[in-house]
């Protein structure tokens, strides 16, 4: 078979004709000069971060620095800083303690209940399992938030089943034990910050677990075969190789259990007692009150601790692990 | 005698792969021990097993007379060098030698002296302060090295230590890890697939196949009296000569092996030999490298360059000598 039958060199032409039309003159324009092309992308997206999202954070700053009169109830549109004023009064402060203390709390205990399982998915599970790894994760994730909060508060009641299994197990004085105690207790843990605590932790727990298995992911497997070769016991080796590799992971997955605690109003208004948490504030301050300078000033509490935050997570490489 | 290392029909098996199977060893001390294959021979779990890193499914290890089955690796007086280092990327080059001595509990002045005198000894003094990431492949494997050393231990393994190294620093730190060896006493246990390798630095080597050893044996045994066609052939690519050719030639019906360079070319009709035909020459540098076709076997000759070559395709006769045709164990 000659190689011109298969290909007719004759007939071809070195250049072929451009496909015509608008889309072909669209198609070589955006070829030839690519920037074109991404600021089309790109346009759509900015204009959202930039007027919506950015916009919209600006006008609540602003928002913060007005005040309300205290008899009209109107909202007095110049610049003060009564309204900060009014944020550092005892009461507010308390808020802000509970919710820091309570967000810290949630990251802790998500970060000591991720490590085993980011350690497992990274390390042993391959094909099957690391696919059903994903999937237990994220499939709480992909389930009304709300419903996983009812759901909750019923395995939490007095009447629930974490009460009964207890009793079964003869262990119901423990409870009893631990709803005794001031702060933590309360009449049962559906209306406990125990309570509070607990579901925090089960609906953020995704986010801190992807960001350790990726950072755990990273680690070379040899690196901790190299540390037990030179004679650090297991102990050892995860303080001194496994835990500092994959302390960018947890950093970044704080970041998310830490400032999803410090903003949700949902869970401590389900769960819980009755004093606030800085997202409730909010909610009530905007709403029943309708002091929106207030409600401001108390969003820009998360803001600014976040702000402190993600520049603290920077400086050790968080978001390398992203 | 009590050997440094002493393998008893150890096996390891994964499900139904036979990694390492009823192998033999006993490696002495303060020798230059090579383990040669080719990927997959098993060469590299026997490592391991001695490491600690993989346990035997079967047999008995001891390393200087103690047994070493279930003890964990951090508790055996062995340190590896790793085939890629594994070096910790979060630790400067110093703490990353001083680790060992670290987790032992040795304070901060006196396990950064011995890790600089490590350092020194592996002629990279004064690079303390780096990140591994900052450093090329032989020096990364310098500090590898370094921190196995400074922990004295009994044994040290080397996994392909030179694997990644370019062809010039290959050969530099082949010398330099013979002349370690000579001067620390220390047993060094080396896995390659690099015959070249093997042959030029090992006291003695096993040479693996298929989880089992085929032979254990000084480089010029290996070399010159292989036992087994598969270590003719793994090991400087001898030809392997079926029996009904070494029977004309030799007058015994079995394998054997003839090395390349003593193969002596000669014009046709002059003298008896092997007829064959040339059908390709490689030039190699010092030497040029010759295929053959002597009947349909194929023989590969190595002839210093510059000698008068016949061209392609003309036929040529083979001579050699009958000492050199080495017969092999393994019958027909």
């Amino acid at each position: 078979m000659s190689l011109d039958a298969a290909m007719p060199r004759a007939t071809t032409p070195a250049i072929l004709p451009g496909s015509g039309g608008l889309r072909g003159a669209l198609s070589d324009l955006f070829w030839r000069r690519p920037q074109l092309l991404l600021l089309l992308m790109l346009l759509p997206p900015v204009l959202w971060l930039g007027i919506v999202y950015i916009g919209s954070l600006f006008a609540l700053l602003l928002q913060s620095f007005f005040s309300i009169d205290e008899f009209s109830g109107l909202i007095n549109r110049e610049f003060t800083l009564k309204t900060y004023g009014d944020l550092l009064q005892a009461a507010n402060l308390d808020i802000i303690l509970r919710t820091v203390t309570m967000a810290a709390l949630v990251t802790f205990a998500s970060a000591v209940i991720a490590f085993p399982i980011a350690y497992y998915a990274a390390r042993y599970a391959r094909g099957r399992w690391k696919a059903l790894f994903y999937l237990g994760v994220m499939l709480p994730l992909w389930s009304s938030y709300l419903v996983k909060i009812y759901a909750w508060k019923l395995i939490l009641a007095k009447e629930g089943i974490l009460t009964w299994l207890l009793a079964k197990l003869h262990l119901l004085w423990l409870l009893d034990a631990w709803l005794s105690l001031p702060i933590v207790g309360g009449n049962s843990l559906s209306v406990s910050s125990t309570g509070t605590f607990i579901v925090f932790v089960y609906v953020w727990l995704p986010f801190m677990i992807l960001p350790v298995q990726a950072a755990l992911e990273r680690v070379p497997g040899n690196l901790v075969e190299a540390s037990s070769d030179l004679g650090a016991s297991p102990g050892q080796t995860f303080r001194n190789v496994l835990f500092p590799l994959a302390l960018p992971g947890i950093v970044a997955g704080s970041i998310f259990t830490f400032s999803l605690t410090l903003g949700d109003y949902i869970i401590p208004q389900i769960i819980g007692t009755s004093r606030l948490f800085i997202g409730q504030a909010v909610y009530s301050q905007q709403g029943t009150a309708g002091n929106i300078p207030l409600a401001a000033a108390f969003t820009v509490v998360p803001i600014v601790i976040m702000g402190f935050y993600l520049w603290g997570a920077k400086r050790m490489g968080a978001f390398d692990a992203l | 005698m009590t050997f440094a290392v002493s393998f008893q029909k150890v096996s390891r098996h994964f499900g139904s792969v036979r990694a390492v199977d009823a192998v033999d060893l006993d490696i002495v001390p303060g020798e230059f021990f090579a383990m040669l294959g080719p990927s997959g021979s098993g060469k590299t779990t026997c490592l391991r097993l001695i490491a600690g890193f993989e346990q035997p499914t079967a047999g008995s290890i001891s390393i200087f007379g103690e047994r070493a089955e279930g003890v964990p690796p951090y508790r055996r007086n062995v340190n590896t060098v790793f085939q890629d280092y594994a070096l910790f990327p979060h630790l400067n080059v110093l703490d990353n030698v001083a680790y060992g001595l670290m987790v032992k509990g040795v304070g901060r002045p006196e396990r950064q002296k011995a890790a600089e005198e490590a350092l020194a000894l592996v002629r990279l003094p004064g690079y303390g302060a780096r990140r591994p990431g900052q450093l090329s492949g032989g020096q990364r494997q310098r500090v590898a090295l370094a921190r196995a050393l400074v922990n004295q231990p009994k044994v040290l393994l080397l996994d392909e230590p030179l694997g990644a190294l370019d062809l010039k620093l290959r050969e530099n730190m082949q010398e330099e890890l013979k002349s370690l060896q000579k001067a620390l006493g220390i047993t060094f246990v080396f896995v390659t697939h690099d015959q070249g390798e093997a042959l030029s630095m090992a006291d003695r080597v096993a040479v693996f196949n298929d989880g089992k050893i085929m032979q254990i044996g000084t480089p010029e045994d290996i070399y010159q009296r292989p036992k087994t066609r598969f270590v003719a052939d793994f090991v400087g690519s001898s030809n392997v000569l079926p029996p009904d050719f070494v029977q004309r030639y030799a007058g015994q019906h079995r394998w054997g092996s003839l090395r390349p360079e003593s193969i002596r070319i000669g014009r046709a009709a002059k003298g008896d030999g092997v007829a064959a035909r040339l059908v390709s020459t490689n030039y190699l540098g010092a030497t040029i490298r010759l295929a053959l076709d002597a009947e349909g076997l194929r023989l590969h000759a190595i002839v210093p360059a510059g000698a008068a070559l016949p061209r392609e395709g003309e036929a040529v006769v083979l001579t050699f000598n009958r000492e050199h045709l080495h017969l092999m164990d393994e019958l027909g």
